[in-house]
């Protein structure tokens, strides 16, 4: 494990309190990076290394305000991963306005407006690396997810424009698609629909965390600086 | 320092910051007739974008307020206010007014 220091890079994930985000947060804190989490309730995770901020990622204010502390705290970020998602499984007829506003505003609002302010930060020393969070949900065109979907094909169209109008500031976007990974995001999907789902991938087992991870382990290297716009799949998908 | 040389200052202080990241050879002087982004500009459009985000932060640590250079009144606007340095000083002087800080 290695050790922050104040030369270490800042890494920001949301949704950090649980999840796949809880597990990147750890991920890259034994990596040595300095690690910023938020999510709307407080994180379990303290400790050196670590600062935890509580707040909604499609909040304009909220979200400008935690990137203003980031500024005046470590004055830079290196790495940006648009982690927090909602999910709702549920037949188009029956899915009210509501819930399509709320999925669209985490998914994608939140998304939007974290690598907005991440970019005029990581600007500055035109270096940063932002990775978003795709999902098999739309390349494989699941039922009873297609507001979830089209959200996570907002985020793959944004990613690829991101990455061509981010490039001259020396700022690379991708994405990463996962598989279902045993998480709370999916604990509502019946057991036959995920195997149904799995049996569609060319490797067929849900995801794991470290699956993830090693996406983003490539996507934030140094050596990565030439690869942008990329959404990766995992499983064969 | 009157709230209208605060503004300037604030600005100019990104028209440094922005010369820092222009190629050899490109620089706006810090006057207001110094041409922008238009007729006469030497600004590339993602060099503008840089500029917009300097000038938000300066004013924003000058006057301790949040503004959006870049909505949509300013790119329709008949007159651009980003054709010279007096004429972006003018519509962020605007812009501080409608926040409540009108310059003396």
């Amino acid at each position: 494990m290695e050790s922050a220091s104040t030369e270490s890079p800042v890494l920001l994930v949301t949704g950090a309190r649980k999840g796949i985000g809880e597990f990147l947060a750890g991920h890259y804190l034994e990596r040595g990076y300095r690690v910023v989490g938020c999510s709307r309730q407080p994180a379990a995770r303290e400790g050196e290394g670590y600062r935890h901020f509580c707040l909604d990622v499609a909040d304009e204010t909220a979200v400008r305000r935690m990137f203003a502390a980031v500024a005046d705290d470590y004055g830079r970020l290196d790495v940006l991963i648009n982690n927090a998602g909602l999910a709702s499984m549920n037949h188009l007829l029956l899915t009210p306005a509501k819930k399509v506003r709320d999925i669209f505003e985490t998914n994608f609002t939140g998304t939007f407006l974290m690598c907005r302010e991440a970019a005029r930060l990581m600007r500055k020393r035109r270096f940063g690396r932002v990775v978003n969070m795709a999902s098999v949900a739309a390349p494989l065109k699941l039922e009873g997810e297609a507001v979830y979907a089209a959200s996570k094909a907002a985020v793959v169209s944004f990613t690829q424009i991101a990455a061509r109008e981010l490039a001259d500031f020396g700022i690379t976007v991708n994405a990463v698609g996962p598989t279902p990974v045993a998480t709370d995001l999916i604990k509502g999907v019946p057991r036959e629909k995920l195997d149904a789902l799995v049996a569609r991938q060319a490797i067929r087992r849900l995801g794991e965390f470290r699956d993830v991870a090693n996406v983003i382990d490539f996507f934030i290297r140094p050596e990565s600086d030439f690869v942008t716009g990329q959404v990766v799949y995992l499983g064969g998908v | 320092m009157s709230d209208r040389e605060r503004l300037e200052r604030a600005i100019y202080a990104a028209v440094d910051e922005l010369n820092g990241q222009l190629p050899k050879g490109v620089r706006v002087e810090p006057v207001p007739d110094a041409p922008l982004y238009g007729k006469g500009g030497k600004l590339e459009s993602i060099d503008l974008v840089g500029f917009i985000i300097e000038v938000e932060e300066k004013v924003k640590e000058e006057f301790g307020v949040s503004i959006t250079i870049a909505d949509e009144r300013a790119v329709s606007e008949q007159n651009s206010p980003f054709l010279t340095v007096g004429t972006l000083t003018e519509y962020v002087a605007g812009l501080l007014k409608e926040n409540g800080v009108s310059l003396n």
